[in-house]
């Protein structure tokens, strides 16, 4: 067990490599500093000292992979890609281009983006599978088939329609949320219901579908056939075996996400006006903060390979049959 | 003058791969059988339906004439303008532009302004809108205007209807590959859109049956024109994504050992990146691009199909891998089967081994996963939209417009129908999309036969 974790951290690591090498071809090579700093001050009336100025100021003035002018190892270190890329190895974000500590900001605005995104979660895989179950427990009615096609609908509609509808019908006209906003400690209450609420409801489609096939597959197995043949009640096959045998994918699905609940929902929050990480990166895109949104990318793909690693090894937690060498 | 921007070209590939596919399926009966399955459906057949009628629109929206102004002399002037053919269809939508916001089937503006009448006295009244609903003399006959119009146009589209049916029975036989059931699903659905048309068309000249935006422009030409942005986006992001999903998953799968651990490598280390960000910074780094070089994107037009292309290019870069990691599964499965051995024993060649036996075997997944993304891609283009980093702001796109009505929805009295008819439009769309995928894909799936 453990010299299976060791080796599948090791294989995050030429992961984490390409990842930083891909940003920062994307975000140095593909184009310079000299033309980021150009788009930053204003396109076209833009002197060379304004832009040496900016670049000094936030340290884009060396060279990108080979620093000629210094000595020995400095010639690796005193580059843009060392001191800029190599850093986010041990989460040395940096300054962002408007001048903050990334890192601060990020411990900073990662509770909001919990407070939200943790209840969602519980509270949507808890209707999904309610739902999930009552339509199989109807399989073959006419319940069923009315079931399916409200789910296509749900699926079909934009994410914004939710967020724009609840925010008008809810917030304004019913006024019993705020529209957006958020406050700090207990107050939050009344500020994440209704985007919770929205998460709920914008994921019931295509949730209830995915549950209900896992039920589906489950339900299909003999020992399923057999406890109906002994006589067992619908009830008691789909709660007692059904339902608990379908808890591994379930988990499993649920615990590869769990890391990246950390970046929050861009659309979300930025809708709500929540300050959490999701609108932190919509800002930084919208503002063109390379530095932040570099460091982003970064983040999110160490939590996703995080999330990657805990389902295998969750799988032998909960499941006695699989062994990882 | 016929043009061709590069976006046309994608909706072009969609047919032409459409007409390819049921002219591949018709004679093998391996690929018959499940798609007359799905014609067998009516759910099918009604959104193949509904689909086929989005497409024929995005395909006149594609055909662009270039042809000179006229000037309102009467003479011809210098600059040239370029216009689709779905544009010179709706020349009446297109150029009854008022001078803001109106509601749907408004005769009056929506807000007061001050005006001064003939007799030189100035009041604070609603402004009389320049097209919607001019020709009434007495504003108070509008319901009876208009429900008169309405049926009218359903009256036209009947006979047009039954037309249709007149000319089907008498030129060909309706049972040449669909039993009549689906023929008849088809043609039942038809009825409701060529009504659908009729009514809007009978309307359309006279009202601004959705009203109008900001500029004054009709919100129904907005929103039709927008059909054009959803289907490219669909379209073109499948042939970017497919030909990289098929040759990558086929090989991991077959080759084995480095090539599949170089392969898996890619796809883990793409797939790692949040979509978003990487389509954020790609398309920030675009916009730097395009900045710095002015002089390569003369026109408004070709700037936004660039960015579009580009658009389509990196969802495609970014979506490529849940295909890959499928076919490499499922390619570990077959080439182990006693055929393939078989085959392999036999002496053919590890080229013909995958396109012969391999690749027929692994296009079910193929069909499944295009039509599946499909209704993603176009709500994915709204969100992506709303951030700034979808497609050009001056591309008619269901996302721009939900984009500019978030700030309407302030406003009082609430400007409700841009957003309505984005959200009509897309949801239409994205449904027939959806349940047609559902279809396919239980039609497809091996194990459900």
């Amino acid at each position: 067990m453990i010299n299976y974790i060791i080796r599948r951290l090791l294989y995050v690591l030429p992961v984490l490599v390409g990842v930083n090498i891909l940003t920062f071809v994307l975000f140095f090579v593909v184009n310079t500093p000299d033309d980021m700093a150009r788009m930053q001050l204003g396109d076209k009336h833009v002197t060379q000292a304004a832009v040496d100025n900016w670049k000094q100021q936030r340290g884009y003035d060396l060279p990108l992979l080979w620093n000629e002018q210094e000595k020995g190892l400095q010639q690796l270190s005193k580059t843009i890609f060392f001191e800029k890329s190599v850093g986010l190895f041990v989460f040395d974000l940096g300054v962002s281009d408007s001048g903050r500590d990334i890192v601060a900001d990020i411990s900073q605005r990662m509770w909001p983006s919990l407070a939200i995104a943790i209840p969602s979660l519980i509270f949507g895989v808890l209707v999904n599978i309610t739902f999930a179950l009552l339509l199989i427990f109807y399989r073959g009615s006419i319940l069923e088939f009315g079931g399916l096609f409200l789910c296509i609908a749900l699926m079909s509609i934009s994410g914004l329609f939710y967020i724009i509808a609840g925010q008008y019908f809810v917030g304004k006209l019913l006024a019993l949320t705020p529209i957006s906003g958020y406050a700090p400690g207990m107050d939050a209450f009344k500020f994440i219901l209704l985007p919770v609420l929205i998460g709920v409801v914008g994921g019931l489609g295509s949730g209830v579908r995915w549950y209900r096939t896992l039920f589906l597959e489950e339900a299909a197995k003999d020992y399923v056939r057999t406890a109906k043949a002994k006589g067992l009640s619908e009830i008691e096959v789909l709660f007692k075996h059904v339902l608990k045998n379908a808890m591994i994918p379930i988990l499993t699905g649920i615990v590869v996400i769990l890391p990246l609940l950390f970046m929050g929902s861009l659309i979300t929050e930025s809708f709500f006006g929540i300050p959490g990480l999701g609108s932190y990166t919509i800002d930084a895109i919208s503002s063109q903060d390379f530095a932040i949104v570099r460091s982003m990318v970064f983040l999110g793909s160490f939590l996703y390979i995080i999330g990657l690693l805990m389902t295998d090894i969750s799988y032998t937690l909960v499941d006695p049959r699989v062994r990882l060498d | 003058m016929l043009t061709l921007l590069w976006t046309d070209m994608a909706v072009f590939a969609l047919i032409i791969a459409g007409l390819f596919v049921v002219w591949h399926s018709r004679k093998k009966e391996h690929l018959r059988r499940p798609w007359l399955k799905v014609f067998n459906n009516s759910i099918g057949v009604i959104s193949l339906t509904i689909l086929l009628m989005f497409l024929l629109i995005g395909a006149l929206d594609s055909i662009r004439l270039e042809h000179h102004k006229k000037l309102p002399s009467g003479e011809l002037s210098e600059h040239t303008e370029t216009l689709s053919v779905l544009d010179i269809i709706l020349t009446p939508l297109r150029s009854h532009v008022e001078k803001t916001y109106s509601k749907p089937f408004a005769h009056q503006a929506y807000a007061k302004e001050m005006s001064v009448d003939s007799a030189g006295v100035t009041r604070w009244i609603y402004p009389p809108l320049v097209y919607g609903g001019a020709h009434l003399t007495n504003p108070s006959d509008k319901q009876k205007d208009i429900a008169v119009k309405a049926l009218q146009g359903l009256g036209i589209g009947v006979l047009a209807w039954f037309g249709l049916i007149l000319t089907l029975k008498l030129f060909c036989k309706l049972s040449f590959v669909v039993n009549s059931k689906g023929i008849s699903n088809c043609l039942l659905t038809l009825l409701v859109i060529i009504c659908l048309v009729a009514v809007l068309a009978a309307l359309g000249p006279y009202y601004h049956v959705l009203g109008t935006d900001k500029v004054g422009e009709d919100v129904l030409y907005q929103a039709i024109k927008s059909i054009r942005t959803g289907l490219v986006i669909g379209a073109l992001t499948t042939i970017v994504m497919l030909p990289i999903a098929i040759v990558l998953g086929l090989m991991a799968g077959f080759f084995r050992g480095w090539v599949d651990d170089v392969i898996q490598y890619l796809y883990t280390t793409l797939s790692s990146i949040p979509g978003v960000l990487l389509i954020a910074a790609a398309i920030l780094m675009a916009q730097v691009y395009m900045a710095n070089n002015p002089e390569l994107f003369t026109t408004v037009e070709d700037r936004a199909d660039m960015r579009l292309l580009l658009l389509c290019m990196i969802l495609g870069i970014t979506s490529w891998t849940g295909l890959c990691r499928l076919l490499r599964a499922e390619t570990l499965k077959i080439r182990e089967m006693d055929y393939v051995v078989a085959a392999r024993a036999l002496g053919v060649g590890r080229f013909q081994l995958l396109k012969r036996h391999v690749l027929p075997n692994v296009m079910h997944l193929v069909m499944i996963t295009i039509v599946l993304d499909f209704s993603g891609l176009v709500l994915a283009e709204a969100v992506l939209s709303y951030i700034n980093i979808g497609v050009d702001p001056s591309t008619y796109s269901w996302g721009n417009m939900i984009n500019t009505s978030r700030l309407e929805m302030a406003r009082e009295p609430i400007v409700w129908w841009s957003l309505t008819a984005a959200f009509i439009f897309m949801f239409t769309l994205v449904l027939a999309a959806n349940l047609f995928a559902d279809v396919v894909r239980d039609a497809f799936d091996p194990r459900a036969n």
